[in-house]
């Protein structure tokens, strides 16, 4: 059964569209991967699902609750948006840790933040200390960002986006700030995730990791859905003439 | 009489100094409180707020403080501020106030908004409200930024409280000038005056060590 369905979104800035009518649905523990050229409006499909940005039509369906419904903006004020965000979490290009928290700081304050009762403090942390452990990082764990590598605090905001459970993780293109030499700590930090069987959408340039660790790809060009189908076969035998050609640069 | 005279220097330090602290206690947080207006997204608000900073920092303090002191009596016919020396200081903490607020409020804008957005949106997407956002997440960053601009604004202050003696309040340079005139049985001595300069730049001094300290303190992280 899907644990996404996104339907018809259409999103507009000023003048342009951004998206346009992008339908598709996810079932739990596959990966998605997104791939296509910069301006092709795949971050701010990202951004909509974590509600930064508001699509102007359409809907978002997980685990068959509409969290928004464009016709009916009303009953999604800014509250009811705070608590439909945690079906998703987004871990961003340019990880936006917290500078004055450590790595653990980093990973728990949501958490703790959310629980009043301070006798729930210490179960936090150490689920707080699991993750940074799954994520390879348990002797980094007093540390401020500023000490750690980027692949480092990329691992860190992976850890942070995981601490609160949700349904669906987002990656935009979790390895491009990064330099080659680190982009390979991250991914494989993802790919376990992966075969953990974690819901996951990831942005991505880099083709043949979404080849190897999504289960499906969608090719998105000028804000439309362009192709969409199962890794292996959008990246080795694609049907559309626009895939072909955005492949061939890779 | 060096005595006798550091004794009137001190009693005048000690307005001097009631001024720049209740200064300070008022306009760090009406400065916020300012600076919010600024930023509003309700534009008539927002209009206001910058015009009335373009007015206070557009004009010199000195005669702020002169509107603010005589205008209102002449109004009303009685003044407002009470007679004598507590009247005084209370016209000039609240015009000094108003002015410093809006020298603060331009700071700390600045500092919000040189917090990357993305720091806020890291909050947004982990369920955090507004407040959170900003009480956890962006007010020490901000503070760490404002340090070293808010440093000179304070500086500044310490020898701005001077400008008050325009009406009259009794504060060090008033006292030293005391005695150009005369003043404790003294009379026509000129170097009281300029003995008063020692006062603002040892009470300097020891504001830059605090100050320093804060910017340190805020080094953990970056």
């Amino acid at each position: 059964m899907a644990i996404l369905e996104v339907n018809h979104i259409e999103k507009h800035f000023e003048n342009t569209k951004v998206l346009e009518d992008i339908s598709f649905s996810l079932e739990e523990g596959k990966a998605l991967a997104i791939i296509g050229s910069s301006g092709s409006g795949k971050t701010t499909l990202l951004r909509c699902l974590n509600f930064l940005e508001t699509p102007d039509r359409g809907t978002i369906t997980v685990r068959d609750e509409i969290l928004f419904d464009a016709d009916n903006k009303a009953a999604f004020g800014e509250e009811a948006i705070r608590q439909k965000r945690l079906h998703f979490g987004l871990v961003f290009q340019g990880f936006n840790l917290f500078p004055q928290y450590t790595a653990l700081e980093n990973v728990t304050l949501a958490g703790r933040l959310r629980e009043k009762d301070k006798s729930g403090w210490p179960a936090i942390e150490r689920q707080g200390l699991e993750l940074l452990e799954r994520m390879g990082l348990a002797d980094r764990a007093g540390h401020y960002p500023h000490q750690l590598s980027g692949g480092q605090q990329q691992r860190v905001a992976i850890a942070r986006a995981l601490a609160l459970h949700p349904d669906v993780l987002c990656f935009d293109e979790p390895t491009s700030a990064l330099d080659p030499e680190l982009t390979g700590e991250v991914l494989k930090v993802i790919r376990s995730l992966a075969e953990q069987k974690t819901t996951m959408i990831i942005v991505t340039h880099e083709m043949a990791f979404a080849r190897d660790v999504a289960d499906e790809i969608i090719f998105m060009d000028g804000g439309v859905i362009v192709e969409q189908g199962p890794a292996r076969q959008v990246i080795e035998a694609p049907r559309e003439e626009r895939t072909r050609q955005f492949l061939a640069r890779y | 009489m060096f005595l006798t005279v550091v004794g009137a220097l001190n009693q005048g330090f000690l307005q001097t100094l009631k001024l720049f602290t209740v200064t300070l206690l008022g306009a760090i947080p009406l400065g916020l409180v300012v600076s919010f207006g600024s930023m509003s997204r309700f534009a008539p608000l927002r209009w206001l707020t910058r015009t009335v900073i373009w007015i206070i920092r557009g004009t010199p303090l000195m005669l702020q403080l002169l509107l603010l002191y005589y205008i209102p009596g002449k109004l009303l016919g009685y003044s407002p501020w009470g007679a004598g020396e507590p009247g005084r200081f209370l016209a000039s903490a609240i015009a000094f106030i108003i002015n410093y607020a809006c020298y603060f409020s331009e700071i700390y804008r600045g500092g919000i908004q040189g917090v990357p957005v993305g720091q806020q949106e890291a909050g947004l997407v982990l369920g955090m409200t507004r407040r959170e956002i900003f009480f956890k997440v962006t007010l020490l960053q901000m503070i760490k930024r404002i340090v070293p601009p808010m440093s000179n604004e304070v500086i500044t202050l310490v020898k701005d409280t001077s400008l008050a003696r325009i009406i009259s309040f009794q504060e060090v340079i008033w006292a030293g000038q005391a005695f150009m005139k005369t003043s404790h049985g003294y009379s026509g001595l000129l170097w009281p005056l300029f003995f008063t300069g020692v006062y603002y730049l040892v009470f300097n001094g020891v504001v830059t060590l605090l100050l320093g300290k804060l910017e340190k303190r805020l080094e953990y992280f970056r």
